[in-house]
């Protein structure tokens, strides 16, 4: 079963995100929440409870007035592999509610085997898992937009992004139905891909050499959050400005930004 | 029996023990684990057939194509639409959201009549019939009086055939203050009048410049058409080509500028004049361009007699850098880098209208940034700046007056203008509070929020409070829709037909159609339809010129052939316009490029904003993509990305320099009063070094009063704050700030 689209069928998806184009409008965030049935309340300005499975950092390079510079930061989940797929969060759960799936490098939750410990979440070095601290409530009528493909969770579970996995099923699904043996590159693509109005988001299968992320990875100026933390993520940041490579990490003084590959 | 403590014990251990082996524990601890892993009330959304259907987003004048992704009736998804030339596959966060407003609780549901105090929102339901005859009396009674001047109409878009729709019931009415919400459009479109001596909307094409210079434009922050502006900047990215931004505030435009330059807030016009003077100077323009094109350029003779100073002379008197330096505090040499850099450019563009060109702003600064556009020759070619070609996109019959009409429209404006001039809407508060000319008898607004959106919130409610009739059609419970005596629903963009024409700054002639991807939810109407409806009950020469069954009949006779492609692709681009060239672009008298209209002079005039020395900041009001701050509000989740610097709770932050923030003892999150000459508000500070020391600023978009608990009572309105400042040449609303002072709370 594991090995049924020939080949030996393993995938690592992942994405590269130029820092550069982004102008930190939000929309990633929003489609994200759009497609993925987020939940919301009056007040959200709590960010510890705001549930945003992609969140758009603000950085500043600290120095004062008129030198000031600001970089935007799209934080999806990091997808971390680790080694052999021992991520931070997969590794403390009890309840197996998140796991490393081999054949597509996603970390998975499954809500309804959680029981809300929420060690992944002091495990998650990237704050990208949420605490349904509340119900979900949609006013009136607002239930209606509910998208299918994912199911609404309940209070007491942790959610985060998942990559948009329904689309990796239905892109799947479908690749078999039209006789394929691979999910082409547009055919599965995260929501937060498909609606960047600046194309900063690249998504992809990173060791597939036809996939734009696969060369994009190596491009000058990449580089991934806490490298040095052994956490091996599958998301990828590309900036042409030191400062903001420098912050992607917690280096000394006298250290320069690690380079990927 | 005596229940003495042995058998009390031995009766107790006797019934833990069969208790125990019972099934009871067992089955309540089960039950109480089902109990606890149900969730009733948490949805299961219902899987169904999935479709998409193509239309075109109007939340904004962008103009983007839209696909709506739908399970069997309902909607789940908005996306970008692959192929629409406009956002080519991308969309914003509001676009996103647009189910939020279909389904949210904002809507109003039902024709409405207020039976409470005004805004005190109490209203009784009633039919669409009883609104129609109700509203169709009043404006009988007004007509025969010979009143029919008194009424007056503002609409959210300049453009488009329900616009027009309405402006042509006002005129078969009798009346001659049709209104729309202005904008930078309107002050650019004086300025192609005066220079160009053509008429039209700026269309920009920024695709094919190099070196962009922009005078606060908030190019990446909502200005013109937001995706395309993002599809631009990645366009600019990959070719290498340079943005500059000039403004006092790091805006996400600042940051992802090439380069920042802070200028004294106000003082763009100087700068664009200071640049021109090196280009001068230098002679870095492009001689040929304005050698044979031009006019106005060297010192000439009016037709009176008298001298009057060109272009050329102007400037190199007037703005040499040093000048210019002291007046917007950019170092002298930077001015004359800046200058190199522009002229070096092969397609440079400069452009101006702040933030996302809600306030109208100078015409003299529209008319010093299109004057240096002149000079390196980016007029009316690829990559400059030109006005939009007017092509005919509606055909309308005339309306037959008959003669109430013909006086009515005949008379001057609320404002004193000539009958429909439709930009002077920051001018109606004062008009009717002076007391001058005509009292108003009536107001229609259209799918617009003047109480929330207009400059000095206060004094538009005090105006509209001596306005006996207010009538708003709008979709949300917006204030001005609170505030009125009929509130008569529209259907959202997602429920009806309709054109979207020319998205703002884009430079080919593009309409889209909006198409009803879903039924209408409520008992809502077309605002076309209401119209048509209106005029119909009206009868007479009102009626006649209203001959159609429905909106959906009008949009497509005034449409025509283009109808068709419309419907069959969602939209029409003119492939026969183009930029007409330098021979035959311009219809001023002498037939070239004017640098010195005789409507208006060139030339560095400060902005009078309010406010005097007691009032030591400058408080400018900011865009941002992550906030709606025009019509329509913030849906649920555009405000969950507001960042916790910008409202926490119910606070709004203010943006403070930390220097400032010392100076006046204040630390990070010190909750405080901000106070202008028009209006005060509670907040907190934010402390930012990306704000120039004395500057402070605020977001547009927050201090709602009306629509629902996930946007009402948070934060401050920056337009309570704010008074409009008429320029004195156009008259609109030129005011980029106001004098400020803050103390602790």
């Amino acid at each position: 079963m594991k090995q049924e689209h020939g080949g030996n069928g393993t995938r690592k998806y992942g994405m590269v995100i130029d820092l550069d184009l982004c102008t930190g409008c939000g929309s990633c965030m929003v489609a994200c929440m759009a497609e993925n049935n987020v939940p919301f309340r009056e007040d959200e300005t709590d960010k510890l409870k705001s549930i945003t499975w992609m969140r758009v950092y603000k950085l500043t390079n600290g120095k004062p007035y008129p030198e000031t510079d600001i970089c935007y930061l799209p934080r999806p989940c990091q997808h971390c592999e680790g080694s052999h797929g021992h991520s931070p969060c997969v590794s403390v759960c009890p309840a197996t509610a998140t796991d490393y799936d081999s054949q597509t490098g996603i970390v998975s939750q499954i809500y309804t085997r959680c029981f809300g410990c929420r060690y992944c979440m002091a495990a998650c070095p990237y704050h990208a898992r949420y605490f349904n601290w509340y119900d979900p409530i949609w006013p009136e009528g607002m239930e209606k937009y509910l998208n299918p493909n994912v199911s609404p969770r309940m209070r007491g579970v942790v959610e985060k992004c998942s990559f948009c996995f329904h689309r990796y099923q239905a892109a799947k699904d479908k690749a078999y139905l039209d006789g394929q043996k691979e999910i082409e590159e547009d055919a599965y693509q995260t929501a937060c891909t498909q609606a960047c109005p600046a194309g900063a988001i690249t998504f992809g299968d990173l060791d597939n050499p036809d996939h734009a992320v696969h060369k994009l990875k190596k491009q000058p100026g990449a580089f991934r959050l806490l490298e040095r933390l052994g956490t091996n993520t599958k998301v990828y940041y590309v900036s042409s400005r030191e400062w903001v490579r420098r912050a992607g990490d917690n280096y000394l003084k006298t250290e320069g930004p690690k380079k990927v590959v | 029996m005596k229940i003495d403590r042995r058998s009390f014990l031995s009766l107790g251990i006797g019934v833990a023990a069969g208790t125990a082996l019972s099934p009871l524990p067992w089955k309540l601890t089960d039950d109480l684990s089902i109990w606890t892993q149900n969730w009733p009330w948490t949805p299961v959304p219902e899987i169904g057939e999935t479709s998409h259907v193509n239309s075109v987003c109007t939340l904004c004048p962008g103009g983007c194509g839209i696909s709506v992704r739908k399970i069997e009736g309902r909607g789940v998804k908005i996306e970008g639409m692959t192929g629409h030339p406009v956002n080519q596959g991308g969309i914003c966060a509001l676009g996103l959201s647009g189910l939020q407003l279909l389904y949210g609780p904002t809507r109003i549901k039902t024709p409405l009549r207020r039976i409470g105090k005004r805004g005190e929102d109490r209203w009784e339901k009633i039919s669409w019939e009883q609104a129609i005859s109700e509203i169709a009396e009043k404006l009988d009674v007004l007509r025969t009086s010979g009143n029919s001047h008194t009424i007056a109409g503002i609409a959210g878009s300049r453009q488009g055939t329900v616009s027009q729709l309405f402006k042509r019931f006002l005129t078969a009415y009798g009346s001659p203050n049709f209104f729309h919400t202005p904008s930078c459009v309107d002050t650019y479109q004086l300025a192609f009048q005066y220079m160009n001596g053509v008429s039209g909307a700026p269309g920009f094409d920024l695709e094919n410049a190099d070196v962009i210079l922009s005078f606060g434009s908030g190019l990446l922050d909502g200005w013109g058409s937001p995706v395309r502006m993002f599809k631009a900047n990645t366009a600019w990215r990959k070719a290498n080509a340079h943005v500059i931004q000039i403004e006092p505030r790091l805006s996400r435009t600042a940051a992802k500028a090439d380069r920042w330059i802070a200028i004294n807030p106000g003082t763009e016009a100087a700068l664009a004049l200071g640049v021109s003077h090196v280009l001068i100077k230098e002679l870095l323009f492009d001689k040929e361009f304005v050698d044979s094109h031009t006019d106005g350029f060297e010192s000439f003779v009016t037709s009176k007699g008298e001298m009057k100073k060109g272009f050329r002379q102007t400037v190199l008197e007037n703005y040499s850098p040093e000048t210019v330096a002291r007046i917007t505090g950019i170092d002298p040499s930077a001015i004359i880098l800046l200058a190199r850099e522009f002229a070096k450019a092969k397609a440079p563009l400069a452009l101006c209208g702040k933030g996302q060109g809600i306030i109208p702003g100078s015409l003299a600064e529209a008319m010093a940034v299109h004057a240096l556009n002149a000079l390196v020759g980016s007029v009316n070619r690829k990559g400059g700046v030109f006005p939009m070609p007017e092509t005919e996109i509606q055909v309308w019959h005339e309306v037959a007056m008959d003669s109430v009409a013909a006086v009515g429209i005949n008379q001057t404006n609320l404002i004193g203008a000539p009958p429909n001039s439709p930009c002077g809407t920051n001018q109606i508060p004062a008009a009717i509070l002076s007391g001058k000319g005509y009292p108003l008898n009536a107001l229609f607004v259209l799918e617009s929020n003047p109480l929330y959106t207009m400059a000095d919130s206060k004094t538009v409610r005090d105006a509209f409070d001596k306005i006996p009739f207010l009538v708003s059609l709008s979709s949300f419970m917006d204030e001005t829709a609170r505030y009125a005596d009929i509130v008569l629903p529209n259907h959202i963009y997602l429920e009806r037909i309709e054109d979207a024409p020319a998205p703002t700054g884009f430079p080919k002639p593009v309409i889209s159609l909006s198409k009803p991807v879903f039924k209408p939810q409520f008992n809502t109407k077309h605002a076309g339809d209401t119209l048509i409806l209106l005029a119909k009950e009206m009868g007479g020469a009102v009626a006649d010129a209203f001959p159609w069954d429905n909106f959906e009949a009008c949009l497509e006779e005034v449409m025509g052939d283009k109808m068709k492609t419309l419907q069959e692709k969602g939209f029409w681009v003119d492939s026969d316009a183009a930029i007409p060239d330098w021979k035959a672009a311009f219809k001023t008298p002498s037939g070239k490029f004017q640098f010195s209209p005789a409507e208006a002079t060139l030339g560095f005039v400060p902005v009078a904003i309010e406010g005097d020395s007691t009032f030591p900041l400058l408080l400018i009001p900011y865009e941002t993509m992550r906030m709606a701050g025009g019509y329509i509000a913030n849906p649920p989740f555009m405000t969950k990305t507001v960042e916790d610097t910008i409202l926490k709770l119910n606070d709004s932050f203010i943006e403070i320099n930390p220097k400032t923030a010392q100076s006046n003892q204040l630390s990070e999150g010190d909750f405080v009063v901000v106070q202008t000459s028009r209006g005060q508000a509670r907040g907190r500070v934010h402390l930012e070094e990306g704000i120039m020391p004395g500057v402070i600023a605020l977001p547009r978009g927050l201090g709602h009063t009306a629509y629902d608990g996930y946007i009402a009572n948070k934060g401050i309105n920056a337009n309570q704050l704010i008074g409009p400042v008429q320029d004195p040449v156009s008259g609109l609303d030129a005011a980029w700030g106001i004098r400020a002072k803050l103390s602790k709370a």
